[in-house]
């Protein structure tokens, strides 16, 4: 690899109880590329999301992001590095406004204590100013500026999800990790966010994609992990996972994958 | 038949009134004794914590107005055994006390369905805070309203049955075990028996433990989701209602505001055993029982300062006065429950038998 | 008509509501003293109580965190204030000095509960606060030996009033021909410190570190997630609720003069939940409206309830206590059933956008 990996893991292990949910599960994400992660429901992906965002504690492995190691690190501290989540059942701050809800991503680029709320001194003034101009241009970025007053939880689906990219983006992440954003959005919907990830890469961010909608993971990803039982099966440019049998045989199951393998031959 | 009296007032000049009834002069066999004693109280908070415990696995929430129902049952017992003893009827104490106990527990049922179906079915979606709140409304409600039904004032409960003490050594004055404390413990033991094989042994308790496990699939396996919680919610105030009889007659009084203190501590032992968990709950009711007992027997002389006399003359010449010169007596009985509950909850939220609860991302 | 009320055409009327409001405030002391002074003492009591709930509604309204045991740092302040300012100790501190020494205490204590304890769950730590305000009252009640700190059930008497060089805010006195007498003192002083810490609750909402405990308050895993170390927030919550009870606590104490174990037993917390529930969490003014409205009804159940059951029965069959704490109990129900935003569900804030980018985006 010629240049040094944005997020480097090694050996990431996970278990629940009996269940071993991650073994040994090693990747790399390189600066500045839209990494994908798939996998059949239950192989691992969300729980490689938790780990990583520092919800659970991992049983073995290392995290290197950015130059440094994540272990042991409480999820806000995770956000202060630079690592902003989106989740797979939406958890946006319902019961704020939708401009309120990216103005909370502010919070950890932001400074004002609590002298600084209560006498509103000019520095408080001019970042609070900043946090609020700042959080309409996100809202425009994503598209959801127009619904900006209107409570979290009276978004559109499609909008929710937007909006969620939108406060994550506001933590100022270095690799935004986004969990199955395409869920539930009609194709319209999905032809504007694969728009909105191109812009976000092509802004630098980096990004980590569990997606299952395979057409959209095959036409935004440079290259994709895919897991299966908690195990890295393969890794490599889209366009060769989606040819690779051990894949074919993960989502399909052997019999069909040894079936296809034989009309093949 | 026996001539039954009240023993009016009794508690107005009884100092120990409120904490142990059978609380003695320290001896050696106090720790005996407040063993004891503690096996008595807590066998009542076990059962009391059986109802946090049953309906905090199957919904996740506190029933906050659980303590209320355990007043509740005490107060109608006592209304029908005051009636009946009044009325002079021909009947053996024990089956005049049965008579109560048996008019309280359906009473008790339809408050503890009441319950659910106002505080807590409407709310079963609604953000956690809010079935609590309404819970804490409705126990105002049935304390004011108990307090307008029996007044404000403590109710003497008819001491009609003869409390009979056994000794358990050969020390006249050793310790003994009254024939009310062994009703107590054995009367305990054997709902909770009943309860676990309720629980581990029927068709109901399937479905309770099926709908603790997951409500959503259990509803599509064919259980009737609604009327499992009310069933949990009526068997838990059926013991309340026995709970609340027992507290009667052993601390020989019923008041309005009794169910509080008592439903804070039974939920502190819930949470000591392990919420949701019915064997952690009668392991942290006994446990928390003898807690109080033998701390209640113990603090005063551990806390006494007089012990240090050696060290200082102050305090030497205060002793001199006043050989009991405690920092903490056994007024401070009620503080032991709320200094184990934090303790768990600092130490060990999931208690003694509990598994961790966490919220999942 | 309405066209007139309508403040963005007419800013000028916003100022002409503001002086309004402000004459009246201003005159309501010397109006209520002409129709008795007990009720300028009440009316001092329902800004106190308008205090605690503003103070609950830090912790329970803007960061979520139900605390069934606040009266407990209300009895910090008001024994603090006790302790260093009367003759039981023999101490007279100045009442500027014991206020905020009453308020800081009450803030340790807060941070001292909430640091073990607010990695709990809601309904757990409901419950444990709801027993550390009982342990604080059985400590109130017993350390009265073997040294006696509290006076125990008896209470301290005799607490120094306020008093800024020789003027007693005790004492009445005329000055330019009108008749200010103790509660009149105190009510100015208390409207004073009222309009503070209005202010301070609507910036601190409206602040970053406000924004963060609403998305404590709204989903904590999420609020992490963005970077907010929850922990520490909630802490500064249940502090900073905590030391507004001290200081009402300490206020509490100067204008009574007596305290006892009594004024601080769990209904009054319950009292102050009821306060914030029946307003609307959250909401700085429906919390004012509620505190208001919940602690005049007694007083006017009092000089109603009572009356009329004496013509209807001939005698008083519900004491207003007993009404009131009934109405408690409806009101805690039929709010969370029917309305649980409160009476005053707080209207969405909405931004205004600094007219560059508004014009952008309208």
């Amino acid at each position: 690899m010629s240049d040094a990996a944005l997020l480097a893991a090694e050996g990431i292990t996970k278990r629940f109880g009996g269940v071993q949910a991650l073994a040994d599960v090693g990747f790399a994400i390189r600066p500045g590329e839209i990494y994908g992660l798939i996998g059949p429901n239950g192989a691992g992906k969300t729980t490689l999301f938790n780990v990583l965002t520092g919800i659970y504690p991992h049983d073995g492995g290392t995290f290197i992001f950015d130059g440094a190691p994540l272990s042991g690190l409480k999820p806000n501290q995770v956000a202060e590095r630079g690592i902003a989540r989106t989740f797979q059942n939406i958890r946006l701050f319902a019961n704020l406004s939708a401009v309120e809800n990216v103005m909370v991503g502010r919070h950890v680029r932001t400074h004002a204590t609590v002298f600084g709320a209560i006498f509103r001194n000019a520095r408080t003034r001019a970042e609070e100013k900043g946090i609020e101009r700042r959080s309409y241009e996100l809202l425009e970025y994503v598209g959801v500026h127009k619904r900006a007053n209107d409570l979290a939880k009276h978004l559109a689906y499609g909008d929710q999800r937007r909006l969620e990219i939108a406060r994550a983006l506001a933590t100022e992440p270095k690799l935004l990790a986004l969990d199955e954003p395409a869920a539930g959005m009609n194709a319209t919907e999905t032809t504007t966010l694969k728009q909105l990830l191109q812009n976000i890469r092509r802004d630098g961010t980096t990004i980590l994609l569990i997606e299952h909608d395979m057409k959209l993971v095959m036409s935004v990803c440079d290259r994709v992990l895919v897991l299966d039982y908690g195990k890295k099966i393969a890794e490599g440019p889209a366009a060769d996972v989606q040819k690779n049998p051990k894949v074919i045989e993960a989502y399909l199951g052997g019999d069909v994958a040894e079936h296809l393998k034989g009309a093949a031959a | 038949m026996e001539p039954v009296a009240l023993p009016a007032r009794k508690w107005e000049s009884d100092p120990s009134f409120g904490h142990n009834r059978g609380r003695q002069a320290p001896h050696v066999d106090t720790f005996l004794q407040q063993l004891i004693n503690g096996l008595t109280l807590g066998s009542v908070y076990a059962i009391v914590a059986l109802g946090y415990t049953m309906v905090y696995g199957i919904i996740q929430l506190i029933n906050f107005a659980h303590g209320e129902v355990v007043m509740i049952g005490a107060m109608v017992a006592y209304s029908v055994i005051v009636g009946l003893v009044g009325a002079k009827v021909a009947l053996p104490p024990l089956a005049i006390v049965l008579i109560g106990l048996v008019t309280a527990i359906p009473v008790c049922m339809a408050v503890g369905y009441t319950l659910e179906r106002v505080a807590y079915r409407p709310l079963r979606r609604a953000p956690r805070l809010a079935p609590l709140i309404t819970a804490i409304g409705l126990s105002i409600i049935l304390q004011h309203l108990a307090m307008i039904i029996w007044s404000r004032n403590p109710l003497p409960y008819p001491q009609i049955v003869q409390t009979v003490p056994y000794h358990l050594t050969d020390s006249p004055n050793g310790a003994t075990i009254t024939n009310v404390q062994i009703a107590i413990i054995g009367g305990s033991f054997a709902m909770m028996g009943g309860l676990l094989a309720l629980v581990y042994r029927t068709k109901l308790g399937i479905a309770m433990r099926a709908t603790s496990q997951n409500q959503a699939v259990a509803g599509l396996m064919g259980i009737d989701i609604d009327r499992v919680i009310a069933v949990t919610f009526v068997i838990g105030a059926a013991l309340g209602a026995v709970a609340g009889v027992m507290v009667g007659s052993y601390y020989g009084v019923a008041h309005y505001q009794m169910g509080f203190l008592l439903g804070l501590k039974a939920f502190s032992a819930a949470v000591l055993g392990g919420i949701g968990n019915l064997a952690g709950a009668m392991l942290g009711g006994v446990l928390l029982g003898m807690i109080e007992a033998l701390g209640a027997g113990y603090v005063g002389e551990l806390t006494n300062l007089c012990q240090l006399s050696d060290w200082s003359t102050t305090i030497a010449e205060r002793c001199e006065t006043d050989p009991n010169l405690t920092l903490f007596g056994s007024n401070y009985q009620d503080v032991f429950a709320f200094i184990v509950l934090i303790a768990v909850l600092v130490f060990r939220p999931s208690g003694l038998l509990g598994e961790r609860v966490s919220d999942r991302a | 008509m309405h066209a007139f009320f309508d403040t963005r055409k007419h800013p000028e009327l916003v100022w002409v509501g503001i002086v309004v409001v402000a004459m009246t405030l201003t005159a309501l002391p010397f109006a209520l003293a002409g129709v008795g002074t007990a009720w300028v003492r009440i009316t001092n009591s329902a800004i106190l109580y308008v205090f605690l709930a503003l103070g609950l509604n830090i912790v329970v309204g803007f960061a979520g965190l139900l605390d069934l045991g606040y009266i407990a740092f209300y009895a910090v302040g008001a024994y603090t204030y006790a302790l260093l300012a009367s003759p039981h100790f023999n101490i007279h501190l100045p009442f500027w000095i014991v206020l905020p020494i009453g308020a800081g205490i009450a803030c340790l204590f807060g941070a001292l509960l909430g640091a073990p304890t607010l990695k709990l769950r809601g309904d757990y730590l409901a419950i444990v606060t709801l027993g550390f305000g009982e342990i604080i009252r059985i400590f109130l009640n017993n350390l009265s030996q073997p040294v006696n700190i509290t006076n125990g059930p008896q209470g301290i008497t005799l607490i120094d009033p306020f008093r800024i060089g020789g003027f007693n805010f005790k004492t009445s006195q005329t000055i330019v021909g009108l008749d200010f007498t103790g509660p009149i003192k105190y009510y100015y002083f208390l409207l004073i410190v009222l309009i503070a810490v209005i202010v301070i609750n609507l910036r601190l909402q409206n602040s970053r570190l406000g924004r963060a405990w609403e998305a404590v308050r709204e989903d904590e895993i999420a609020a992490r997630a963005m970077g907010i170390n929850t922990r520490n927030v909630k802490l500064l919550a249940f502090a900073m609720g905590a030391s507004f009870g001290g200081l009402a606590g300490g206020m509490f104490s100067a204008i009574q003069g007596f305290i006892s174990p009594e004024s601080f037993i769990l209904v009054e917390s319950i009292n102050v939940v009821a306060m914030v529930v029946l307003g609307g969490m959250g909401n700085v003014w429906g919390v004012i409206l509620g505190a208001l409205l919940l602690s005049f009804m007694p007083e006017i159940l009092r000089y109603t309830v009572g009356p009329i059951q004496e013509q209807l029965f001939g005698r008083m069959l519900l004491e207003p206590e007993v009404i009131r704490m009934l109405l408690f109990g409806f009101a805690l129900v039929l709010m969370m059933l029917f309305r649980p935003a409160g009476i005053l569900p707080s209207a969405l804030r909405k931004r205004e956008l600094e007219s560059v980018v508004r014009q952008k985006y309208e």
